[in-house]
């Protein structure tokens, strides 16, 4: 009789991949808005057109723009004005150290950021001056020059005292621009900074209370706590978090969280950080993989082998 | 007492008191099989080999596990998927074995529904077959509380809470099996017990007990023959293996079972370690959170066809006509009237019917997972009333069928 062997191993390997064919990405695709990427590109935003000069740019920042009234540029000397857990008392949340803001957003970003900060973060539908809700940055309305010159020298300036782009490391990239409002369980980071390893519990508790209360200042900003983010590299996975911090409200209409404006390479280096949180032990499961599949190919074709020598007297 | 003589060495001590040569006899050597049977026969055992990868998995996961809600999804997703070494590796073992198991399961199931091994003597195999079905179903179930996901906590809401629909309305009993008005600490604790506990050991016990149903009336064929096993066994022992018509279980037959489950072994861990999204959902790597339910509530795909049995009627209809999925396969080898023992390709209608069945659970399955609205919904309906209308009319189609 002929062997029907092959046959039956096709038809059973045939319906196992349309049944997942159709629970898994067919389902997916049917049950998740599927949002494109948009490369970074920030293709609503004007380009620049003037170039800037880092000098000029330094006396802005800390004169007529103001920005280290709020933030801090610990790179260039100048310390916060506040603590943490005051200034999120004040603002809604922590404003960040600029040290490195040149490496880690686009340009484009910066330049509209800092003349309409609710345009270029998108919160708008949340922040209308119009309407007497100013958003906890002020706007820089030009120091008496051209306005857009002013600003590409801040931006010149930004860019001189960060580190060369290709240096952001995943950490930076995390702190920077997500720290202040996100919270990584899994790494001790906290909206506040890292949580050292204490000594005495009460100081560790401390710390806590201090955290609580930065917590309840952002949630009052933002409308609700925006969540740890230890395990979202499983829970959305890589093209669900890249395009939502590309833009939120592709995502999420109407969104308490801005659009953060970082480049690319930034956005690498976040989910990098995201994916050291929640999938530490990628590189060792790929590796591991590997050996154990070579194991197991040996295996089976010793049992295969085994096989046709025991079967050789059976027919 | 027995007669006990001066053992000659350790196997002939063992001999006088265990009667190990006899056993091995018994249970392996002179255990016959058919030899015209192919590599689904070897389902049994990938399925048992299945089951050992989760025992094992699950007692090295055990030794981390903490089932409190506070703890839980921190002692998963922390402590086992980081700090302890090769944590992560058992985990995806367990999570892909739980899934897997139930595609062997299915696989096995329906094999014996198309060769019509449930019935002439082996009832029984099916019978106990179906109750680790259910046991396996509800071990799944336990132990996709445990990490104390999103999932978890919104899937464990959503099937206790079927006891108290429509015309059920049976509160009180869903709040005894929570132990809670809604899953919370309680809750994880007794599933924490059955799913390590009380289901593993039924299900060892069940194992032994199917087992035990396929001795005496040995496993079928693929051709539907009826085999004289005194006979043919004979015929082998005098040394006429390739005449004979059957082999012995060990090593003939499990060195088949060895090459499949080798070939079983290389896709199972490729999915282990590349491709494990499938068993291990996104959304229960989000904490429980009581107070946001997820935009889409599932069951592990293995549950889907009856939930969407459930789910496109109103609601006292739906879970008649759940409870009637739940039973049904059960009752399958007294619904078969027919007498034929053969392959469903030469039982003409039945053969119909059980392609038809096939690709039902299939649409069930797909349309189960997909959002119910639209187009979904009504193929949903279409294929739950299929479903229905397939199992209610087996016995007359089997009932008028030729005998072979
Ligand atoms: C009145 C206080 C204030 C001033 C002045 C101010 N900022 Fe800000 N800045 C904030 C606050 C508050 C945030 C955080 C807003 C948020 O996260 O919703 C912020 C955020 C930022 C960010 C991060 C935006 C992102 O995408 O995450 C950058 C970059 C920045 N400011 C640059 C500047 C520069 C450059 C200036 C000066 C031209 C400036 N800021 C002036 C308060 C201020
Ligand atoms: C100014 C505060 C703020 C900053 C900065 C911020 N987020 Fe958010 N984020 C939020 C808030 C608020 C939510 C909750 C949004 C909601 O549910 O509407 C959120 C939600 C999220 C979510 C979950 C979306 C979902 O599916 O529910 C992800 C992922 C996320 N943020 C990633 C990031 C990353 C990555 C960064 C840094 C690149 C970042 N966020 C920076 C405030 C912020
Ligand atoms: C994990 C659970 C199970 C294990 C370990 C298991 C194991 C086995 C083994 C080792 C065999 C003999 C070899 C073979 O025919 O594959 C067998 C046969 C059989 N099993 Fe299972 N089984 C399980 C679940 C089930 C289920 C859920 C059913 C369906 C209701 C079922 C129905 C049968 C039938 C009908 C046979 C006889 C096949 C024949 O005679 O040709 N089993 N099982």
């Amino acid at each position: 009789m002929k062997n029907k062997e092959p046959l039956i191993f096709i038809i059973v390997v045939a319906f196992t991949l349309l049944t997942y064919w159709l629970v898994e990405p067919f389902a997916h695709s049917q049950m998740h808005k599927h949002v494109e990427s948009e490369k970074f590109a920030y293709a609503d935003l004007p380009a620049v057109t003037k170039t800037g000069v880092a000098a000029t740019g330094k006396e802005l920042v800390t004169g007529a723009a103001a920005c280290t009234g709020c933030h801090a540029i610990t790179k260039d000397g100048l310390p916060a004005a506040m603590d943490a857990v005051t200034a999120a008392g004040t603002y809604g949340v922590n404003p960040p150290d600029l040290s490195n803001a040149g490496a880690l957003y686009d340009a484009k970003f910066l330049s509209d950021l800092i003349k309409n900060p609710a345009h270029a973060l998108k919160v708008e539908h949340k922040f209308d001056a119009a309407k007497g809700k100013m958003h906890p940055m002020t706007p820089f309305a030009g120091a008496g020059g051209e306005i857009d010159q002013e600003v590409a020298d801040i931006v010149a300036y930004l860019q001189s005292i960060a580190v060369k782009p290709e240096e952001v490391t995943p950490k930076m990239a995390f702190e920077n621009a997500c720290g202040r409002c996100h919270a990584v369980g899994y790494e001790k980071w906290t909206q506040i900074g890292e949580k050292p390893a204490f000594k005495f519990q009460k100081e560790s508790l401390a710390f806590d209370i201090k955290v609580l209360e930065y917590q309840e200042s952002l949630t009052k900003y933002m409308g609700k706590l925006p969540p740890d983010l230890s395990m979202y590299i499983r829970s959305r996975g890589e093209h669900f978090i890249s395009t939502f911090i590309e833009n939120p409200q592709a995502h999420l209409e109407g969104t308490a969280m801005p659009r953060v404006g970082v480049t690319a390479h930034t956005a690498e280096k976040v989910i990098e950080y995201l994916e050291d949180a929640g999938d530490t032990k990628r590189a060792e499961r790929t590796a591991t993989g590997k050996n154990v599949m070579i194991f197991i190919v040996i295996f089976a074709i010793f049992a295969l082998l085994w096989k046709k020598q025991v079967w050789r007297d059976l027919h | 007492m027995a007669h006990f003589t001066k053992a000659t060495s350790v196997k002939d001590w063992l001999n006088q008191r265990l009667a190990i040569e006899k056993v091995e006899k018994v249970m392996a050597s002179e255990y016959w099989i058919p030899k015209n049977i192919n590599f689904l026969w070897a389902m049994g055992m990938v399925l048992a080999i299945t089951f050992a990868l989760l025992l094992v998995s699950g007692i090295f996961l055990l030794m981390y596990y903490q089932p409190h809600v506070d703890h839980a999804f921190y002692s998963v997703n922390f402590t086992i998927m980081r700090d302890v070494g090769y944590g992560w590796l058992w985990r995806h073992v367990h999570g892909v074995a739980a899934s897997v198991v139930f595609l062997v399961i299915y696989i096995h199931m329906f094999t014996g529904i198309y060769y019509g091994s449930y019935k002439k003597g082996r009832e029984m195999i099916w019978i106990s077959g179906m109750l680790l079905f259910v046991t396996f179903s509800a071990e799944a179930f336990s132990g996709y509380m445990l990490p104390w996901g999103q999932m978890s906590y919104w899937a464990g809401m959503v099937i206790t809470n079927i006891f108290s629909l429509g015309g059920l309305h049976m509160d009180g009993l869903v709040e005894w099996i929570r132990g809670d008005y809604v899953p919370a600490q309680a809750f994880l604790t007794r599933f924490f017990m059955l799913h390590v506990l009380l289901l593993p050991l039924a299900i060892m016990g069940l194992i032994g007990l199917h087992f035990a149903t396929l001795r005496i009336p040995h496993v079928n064929n693929q051709d539907g023959e009826e085999i004289d096993f005194e006979k043919e066994s004979k015929k082998y022992l005098a040394g006429d293996k390739a005449g004979s018509k059957v082999m012995r279980f060990a090593n003939d037959f499990m060195s088949k079972d060895m090459m499949v489950v080798g070939i079983y072994l290389i896709f199972f861990f490729y999915l282990v370690f590349f491709q494990y999204e499938f068993a291990l959902d996104p959304v229960n790597f989000d904490p429980a959170d009581g107070l946001k339910t997820p935009a889409h509530i599932y069951p592990e795909w293995y549950f889907l066809w009856s939930y969407e049995i459930l789910r496109p009627f109103s609601v006292n209809i739906g879970l008649m006509a759940f409870g009637f999925a739940q039973v049904i396969f059960m009752l399958l080898p007294f619904l078969d009237r027919s007498p034929n023992a053969i392959p469903a390709s030469r039982r003409g209608a039945f053969g119909v019917w059980f392609w038809l069945l096939l690709i039902d659970m299939i649409v069930l399955t797909a349309m189960g997972k997909l959002p119910p609205a639209g187009i979904f919904s009504t193929i949903g309906l279409v294929a739950a009333l299929a479903f229905i209308v397939l199992w209610i009319a087996l016995p007359f189609i089997t009932k008028n069928e030729k005998k072979a």
